[in-house]
């Protein structure tokens, strides 16, 4: 009984990681491009999208790295853009964190923003799902998106597969995550912390990578949960 | 770019060091030991409170016009958004996401 579950919660996980395929090919491509371009190795390249695989921070890091910055300045900048991981870590203690410390560490390594959001998604709207269940289903999510971040940056490294100039890819991003979002909103408090999320981050986008969404994200978290607490107390 | 080779590899071997500890943070040092009922109110609106914030900016100033606000990258996020809600389902505000913007592009809006 308790494999089967186990099982088909792995089944469900991958199912659910299957559509992040349209971001993941795209964006590790041109990373693999890009590295090349910037004056990386194919093994640097691909070592960071194997160690580090968090696609925004690698950007960053590239980015800076053509501009020759302190070595310093690509640490902080990069690593400022993966700080929102931390809140992500946090928010999945309730759910795994009776796991046993080697899974947490494997679940660690990869939470990124597609096995983080599917899983909270899952974990929220099936509260009864066992500990084992709930880190099956996460490595599910993981499955067919983080192999596959890998192997097209090798590709990207490797054969240098530009996607055609025409075609913007920029928004698929957007596309995604607001879609991965939208059905998260359950409640006045959960919307109106998205627009404040929205507004912060928007007024705060000249601060330094990663600064002002955390800031935004702070905001609108204290946000849901004062209206949440608000919500409640009027009922009673 | 003008870094060696080891220093190339001490940016990635610290940069995946440092992202490690990131997503480890909390899940691994926590454990399950109960955490204080309002952060746990708090971290509930995580999703809500870190994606819009991300994306919001991408939406309004993309970088690939420049910056310039777009009525097609405007329009394709509000019918993403609004169709994913409405169904519950991600898939289907990606595929109603993408129709609408490579739609838009082969009509010739935007882009």
């Amino acid at each position: 009984m308790h494999a089967t579950t186990t099982k088909t919660a792995y089944h469900e996980g991958i199912r659910d990681g299957l559509p992040y395929i349209v971001m993941v090919v795209p964006f590790a491509l041109l990373f693999g491009v890009v590295a090349i371009e910037t004056g990386l190795t194919v093994a640097q390249t691909i070592g960071f999208s194997i160690l580090v695989i968090a696609g925004a921070s690698q950007f960053a890091a590239l980015q800076l790295m053509v501009e020759n910055a302190a070595i310093g300045l690509v640490l902080l900048a990069a690593l400022a853009v993966n700080l929102r991981m931390a809140m992500y870590s946090a928010s999945l203690v309730p759910y795994l964190g009776a796991a046993p410390m080697w899974q947490r560490v494997i679940l660690s390594y990869l939470n990124f923003d597609q096995t983080y959001m599917a899983s909270v998604h899952k974990f929220e709207t099936e509260p009864d799902m066992t500990v084992p269940a709930r880190v099956a289903y996460f490595l599910g999510v993981a499955t067919p998106i983080a192999p596959l971040w890998g192997v097209t940056t090798i590709i990207g490294a490797l054969i240098g597969t530009k996607i055609p100039d025409g075609v913007p890819i920029d928004f698929i991003l957007p596309i995604a995550f607001l879609s991965m979002v939208a059905p998260m909103v359950r409640s006045l408090a959960h919307f109106v912390a998205l627009l404040v999320s929205v507004g912060v981050s928007l007024a705060l986008a000249g601060l330094p990578s990663g600064l002002g969404l955390l800031i935004a994200a702070g905001c609108a978290m204290v946000t849901g949960a004062m209206i949440e607490t608000w919500l409640e107390g009027r009922k009673t | 770019m003008s870094y060696s080779t080891g220093e190339i590899w001490l940016i990635v071997g610290l940069m995946a060091l440092g992202t490690f500890a990131i997503r480890f943070s909390f899940l691994g040092l926590i454990g399950d030991r109960p955490m204080p009922p309002f952060v746990l109110r708090l971290l509930r609106y995580t999703p809500v409170a870190v994606i819009p914030g991300m994306v919001a900016p991408l939406v309004i100033w993309p970088q690939a016009t420049d910056g310039q606000l777009d009525l097609l990258r405007i329009i394709t996020a509000v019918v993403s958004l609004a169709v994913a809600y409405r169904s519950g389902k991600v898939v289907r505000g990606m595929i109603a996401g993408a129709v609408v913007f490579y739609g838009g592009i082969l009509i010739g809006f935007g882009g």
